[in-house]
């Protein structure tokens, strides 16, 4: 009997042979090529959930491929991060493939079989890192991740070619940094396995080879994940993308980057090492909160809506990363950052698709242009609406959970001038959004007092748009009312964090 | 037609010195690709070395003749085939044993009677995979730098 131990695999191996699929079939007969891909992340999604449910009730999944034992094989191996983690990704990647089959027809008419074979290699990537137990198999799955997303920005050709190689340069830089991090610990230690390193490290956290791997491994995720100062690649990549990678890039892609750095941080090497002999989560506290005034005061300035989503997506990572570094001080953990996480892809893949949809609609990139589109397309402004006010934190939505948590984490954590620096922030974020939402309704252009006709995007991307849009709400509620708690306690109880030192 | 966009001259000692290596190039390809379940080589190398027989061919004989014969649908095909090999070997350990296995545990794959050797076989099954899905993916490089993209781009319409 094929049991659930064996999904997290098939997750992956199933992408991996549904691109290739594709690429045949779509060879055959263009329109296939967006179905396969559905229905791919659609099965995907499915066994996702069931891995989840068997991970809570049962216990970690540990899955040694061809049954060699850990040490020496590759171990998959699936605990409620991973899970946590696999669902979400899949669920944005599900909606961003049903939202793509009109957009990629419109955009990118004669490349349709190439962007959903590589975009299901970009699945793949995503699942393998979160899934893999084996900190070089997570280097291999990080880079099929990266190049698959180089080619994605690339799609559209002329200026996105730009961006593109800027992001190319930035992310094999990055790579390069793991890549050397990795190699250390394997010249200290001999072995790959995380667990494994987990326990051959403990004796050697003094090591100076040990103490600057894991420097290389912060500094090489930071560029992936666009931490503040290593954020120059994102705003090009985000604005000229497709819209639905320009969701994935800034919901999933860079989401993953932090869940690697968790990983790395909390399973291979230990609390203990963070707290005693590296103490650097303080400096990534500070970063965090120059990168949420920072990209908050620099979307301010956009008059591109994708641009100004980007450097929102800047400022966002900072929320994030604040939650990761104010882990080791509160009782609450991670449960913050990994709230934020699933929060961030839900509001930025509603906004971004929203400014797909305008784009799909008639070509428009500026703020300033979209007087009157309120009236024009009602769903999705009301969509964009509702994923706005998520992002200023209006209860019960997502955001202000998000803010909440963090808010109260700072004051266990004795630190008011990061509570000072949230609500800026949100002042900040409450200037920008209300600038669009202005154009949408208030500003109407000249002599329009006559009936507007409602046009709108066809119905599979208007439904991907309302749905994350009523789920920035209904997800918000569901954090209130403690649904996931048992799911985050479980994720604190791995690392020993949640219990105040 | 595409080739004669690219003139090309004709040489009778690059045409034979081909001819002649060729086959020996692709024979030693083999050996690297079936050498590497045992030794060093493997399938990487060895597509690597198929796919630039074929790329001396073209350099010899021209890239319009040779695009005839190879078009690029069957490179595409050949990629993913290659692909199909080396992820479905491992995915037929769980088909043989309905999930009572891992993934990649290849001697549960029932080719003979022994577990090592059907390890042993089943390895070489997916460097051979390897090998055909790195050979065309050389060679279709090898044809996108060749031809300009201007032309495709006329072939296509």
């Amino acid at each position: 009997m094929l049991s659930i131990e064996q999904f997290p695999l098939l997750i992956v191996v199933i992408s991996l042979l549904s691109a290739f699929t594709i690429l045949i079939l779509g060879w055959l007969n263009e329109k296939f090529s967006c179905y396969i891909s559905i229905a791919t992340v659609l099965l995907q999604f499915i066994m996702s959930i069931l891995v989840l449910n068997h991970v809570l009730t049962v216990g970690t999944i540990h899955y040694w491929l061809g049954g060699w034992k850990p040490p020496w094989g590759i171990e998959y191996a699936v605990d409620a991060m991973n899970a946590y983690m696999l669902v979400t990704l899949l669920f944005l990647g599900l909606l961003c493939a049903v939202y793509s089959k009109k957009n990629i027809e419109h955009e990118l008419p004669r490349k349709r079989v190439s962007f959903y074979t590589i975009y299901q290699l970009l699945i793949t990537g995503l699942c393998g890192v979160v899934v893999t137990g084996d900190i070089f198999n997570m280097f291999v799955f990080i880079e099929i991740m990266s190049i698959s997303s180089y080619a994605l920005i690339a799609s559209r050709g002329k200026i996105a070619l730009k961006a593109s190689f800027t992001y190319l340069i930035m992310g094999s830089i990055g790579a390069c940094f793991f890549l050397l991090g990795i190699g250390f610990l394997y010249s200290v230690t001999g072995s790959l396995n995380m667990h494994d390193l987990s326990i051959l490290l403990s004796p050697l956290y003094g090591n100076k080879v040990v103490q600057a791997a894991f420097v290389f491994f912060i500094v090489g995720l930071s560029i992936k994940m666009a931490l503040f100062p290593l954020h120059t690649w994102l705003p090009d990549a985000h604005a000229f993308a497709p819209a639905e990678i320009s969701a994935m890039l800034s919901g999933i892609i860079i989401a993953v980057s932090t869940y690697a750095f968790i990983r790395v941080a909390f399973s291979v090497f230990t609390l203990k090492f963070i707290m005693m002999y590296l103490p650097i989560f303080d400096i990534i506290c500070w970063v965090s909160i120059i990168a949420m005034l920072y990209g908050s005061v620099l979307a301010i300035t956009q008059t591109n809506l994708k641009r100004m989503l980007a450097y929102s997506s800047v400022a966002n990572m900072g929320y994030i990363m604040l939650g990761v570094g104010l882990s080791t001080s509160t009782t609450m953990g991670l449960t913050p950052a990994l709230m934020h996480i699933l929060n961030h892809a839900v509001m930025k893949g509603c906004l971004f698709m929203v400014a797909g949809a305008f784009i799909y609609k008639a070509d428009l990139w500026d703020i300033e242009d979209f007087r009157g589109l309120g009236r024009k397309m009602p769903y999705t402004t009301f969509a964009f609406i509702l994923a706005a006010l998520a992002m200023i934190g209006m209860p019960p939505s997502v955001g202000f959970v998000t803010k909440l948590y963090l808010i109260i984490a700072c004051m266990e954590a004795d630190q008011f001038i990061f509570v000072v620096a949230i609500f800026v922030s949100t002042l900040l974020i409450v200037y920008y959004f209300w600038r669009v939402i202005e154009y949408m309704y208030i500003r109407v252009g000249d002599g329009d007092d006559k009936e507007v006709e409602v046009d709108e995007v066809p119905t599979s991307m208007l439904i991907p748009i309302l749905i994350l849009g009523v789920l920035c709400f209904v997800i918000g509620i569901i954090w209130l009312i403690d649904i996931p708690l048992p799911l985050m306690d479980a994720v604190n109880s791995l690392f020993g964090l949640g219990v105040m030192p | 037609m595409k080739g004669e966009k690219i003139p090309h001259e004709r040489d009778i000692v690059v045409e034979t010195v081909s001819r002649l290596m060729i086959p020996f190039i692709q024979l030693f390809a083999l050996y690297v690709i079936i050498h590497g379940a045992g030794g060093p080589g493997g399938g990487f190398q060895g597509g690597v070395i198929f796919g630039s027989s074929f790329v001396l061919f073209i350099i010899a004989f021209g890239i319009g003749r040779v695009g005839k014969r190879i078009p690029e649908g069957i490179l595409t095909l050949l990629t993913s085939l290659g692909v199909y090999i080396f992820a479905g070997v491992g995915l037929l350990c769980l088909i043989f044993t309905i999930g009572a296995v891992q993934y990649l545990n290849y001697g549960f794959v029932p080719l003979t009677s022994h577990f090592e050797e059907n390890r042993a076989l089943c390895m070489d099954l997916v460097e051979i995979g390897i090998g055909i899905t790195v050979m065309a993916a050389i060679t279709s490089i090898f044809f996108d730098l060749a031809w300009g993209r201007s032309e495709k781009e006329e072939e296509r319409q």
